[in-house]
């Protein structure tokens, strides 16, 4: 049973958290924004833990208009 | 100075071929007298298959070069014959801690399972290793043993004849020339026999450099693996600590791709980087300094007809790891029992394919293990050195980043899925680690242990069910080695070999690999199991 990448909306309140995000990186460096960045991605992609799931979301960010 | 390597062991002396009217013949010749030489050479002689090694060199090799020996490794030299003086020599350590810039992130344990006879992994200088082989090639050849061992020879030239090899041999008093039936070229990742067949040996080059330094100290580092990513004595770069018999310590420094390497090895531009990491009032001595680049790569088959290739000279891997020495000792684990059935005439030649199909696989395993390694120590690009040092930040705070960190992936021994030689698993509920294919785990019974039990012979493990004590298959004889789950009162043995089943029985390989395994005895099914495992009958 593999799951599916959600391409839906799925966030509850997506200003704030896109909000969010801006403010998580607000008065850093470049480099501290890239570092931050990895970490994130890092922390999410073990929250997900699915390499199936995590396979989906690299196709789509690699190509975001769809194949 | 250790002088161990200064002491020529095996000496050029004349040898009655030299004076030969007709090329005298050997079964087996094995050219290079480095560990998986005189493994190879080992294995073979001592059951009872004659084995002639000819090396240009007469000594142990020079500095301490492989250093860490594996489980599975030691397992093969007990098989061999000298498993406990490694053992006895070697540093056992468990612990390894890893380092980014000036802090320390986080410390793993190798937690070695219980009911093993031998270590997760022994740190031991290579030529110890090779002199503890010299020594056991030496006590078999003085019990009759078919094996020889013959210094300043250099092979020139190889022929393959279609059924012999010819093999020119140069010698402090001149040439000769003998034929062999098999020959294992064993001669290292420049193999001077792979170039004069002129075959390929491709692959991914890393540029890099590193200095590997053995310093003699008497310091109070605990015994354990110190790793440091981007350190302050060595900043952008790597370090790495371990520690060696006789005081001695391991030091490999990342120095970067554009160096002079002359230059750097020179005692007044060592000494330096090694104080600046390990302090100024630590009196230390240097032994041996050298500076290596490395690649991954492999040959495109390791078998050519008469001549196979076996270790370095086969694939060759980056040191992080320790898939080096390891997986050459696996190549000729593999391969020693087949060549004997062939030259006995007890299997088809076709069983010594698959001994490249299986180590081909094993090679395959290492290069993206140790490839994946380099790629973390080494970042090969901006992006990727960002989240190799997130992962390190993380990795000091939370869990889940460990698993990431990647200072290389100790040598496990290969499981030869999907091998020919596998009879599909008859077992379903039993272990997914003894599946075919797989190398037997050990577990101690009472005060014996299994794989002292199996030796280098094909073997019908019953655990719990009943088989008859012999059988013979195609010319395999094939012995019981009878056990039930009484035998091991921690139940190490039912995890292992069992699982959920009640009862099992396995074909086991002389390599210690399992080719077959059911939940009773099937005559039929364990009769064709070792006709598969022999090559005489295929899929």
């Amino acid at each position: 049973m593999t799951a599916d990448l959600i391409l839906t909306p799925n966030m509850d309140r997506p200003d704030d958290i896109y909000a969010d995000l801006l403010a998580a990186h607000e008065g850093l460096s470049k480099d501290d924004s890239d570092a931050l960045n990895a970490r994130l991605i890092l922390i999410l992609m073990n929250h997900i833990g699915q390499r199936s799931v995590l396979a989906q979301a690299l196709a789509a960010a690699r190509a975001p208009t769809g194949s | 100075m250790n002088k161990i390597f200064e002491v020529p062991l095996y000496p050029y002396t004349r040898s009655a071929d030299q004076d030969a009217v007709t090329p005298a013949h050997h079964r087996v010749v094995i050219v290079g007298a480095g560990p998986v030489g005189l493994a190879a050479a080992i294995d073979l002689a001592q059951q009872g298959i004659e084995a002639l090694v000819v090396d240009e060199n007469d000594k142990v090799s020079f500095g301490s070069r492989a250093i860490c020996f594996a489980k599975r490794t030691i397992e093969i030299a007990d098989r061999l014959g000298c498993g406990t003086p490694l053992v006895d020599k070697g540093v056992q350590w468990n612990i390894g801690k890893v380092f980014f810039d000036d802090r320390k992130v986080y410390d793993f344990n190798l937690l070695p399972e219980d009911g093993h006879k031998r270590p997760a992994f022994i740190n031991l200088q290579q030529y110890y290793f090779e002199d503890y082989l010299v020594k056991r090639a030496r006590e078999i050849e003085a019990a009759g043993a078919p094996l020889e061992l013959r210094g300043g020879n250099k092979v020139t030239a190889v022929s393959d004849r279609g059924d012999h090899v010819d093999l020119q041999i140069d010698t402090p008093e001149g040439p000769y020339t003998i034929t062999a039936d098999y020959i294992i070229a064993c001669d290292g990742a420049a193999s001077p026999i792979r170039s004069m067949m002129g075959l390929d040996f491709v692959g991914r080059v890393f540029e890099d450099n590193f200095l590997i330094a053995d310093v003699i100290m008497e310091a109070d580092f605990p015994t354990e693996r110190w790793f440091w990513f981007d350190p302050p004595f060595n900043k952008g770069q790597s370090a790495l600590l371990h520690k060696q018999p006789d005081g001695v310590w391991r030091i490999d420094l990342q120095l970067g791709w554009d160096i002079d390497k002359a230059e750097e090895k020179k005692p007044e531009n060592v000494i330096p980087r090694l104080k600046a990491m390990l302090g100024d009032d630590v009196e230390f001595s240097l032994e041996w300094v050298s500076i290596y680049t490395f690649q991954c790569r492999r040959m495109e088959r390791f078998r050519h007809n008469r001549v196979i290739f076996a270790g370095d000279s086969a694939h060759q891997v980056s040191p992080f790891g320790a898939r080096g020495a390891n997986s050459g000792l696996q190549d000729t684990d593999n391969l020693a029992w087949k060549l004997k059935l062939v030259l006995e005439g007890r299997a088809p030649e076709a069983l010594l394919d698959s001994y490249d199909a299986e180590r081909v696989h094993g090679a395959d395993e290492n290069i993206l293990n140790s490839s994946r390694s380099t790629d973390f120590i080494t970042p090969k690009s901006a992006i990727s050195r960002i989240f190799r040092d997130a992962v390190l930040d993380l990795s000091e705070h939370h869990a889940f980043a460990r698993p990431l960190v990647n200072s290389g992936r100790l040598s496990m021994p290969c499981t030869y899925d999907g091998s020919p030689l596998n009879s599909p698993d008859a077992l379903a509920s039993g272990p997914a680690r003894t599946r075919p294919g797989s190398p037997c785990p050990d577990v101690a019974l009472g005060n014996a242990f299994l794989l002292d039990g199996l030796g280098d012979r094909f073997t019908l493990l019953t655990v719990n069910a009943e088989a008859p004590d012999s059988l013979t298959e195609g010319g395999i004889d094939v012995a019981r080695l009878a056990l039930t789950s009484k035998d091991d009162a921690t139940g190490a043995l039912a995890a292992r070999y069992l699982g959920d089943a009640p009862a099992a029985v396995y074909l086991i390989r002389p390599d210690q690999h399992v080719a077959a395994r059911f939940p009773d005895y099937d005559e039929d099914a364990i009769r064709a199991a070792i006709r598969r495992a022999t090559g005489q009958e295929m899929h």
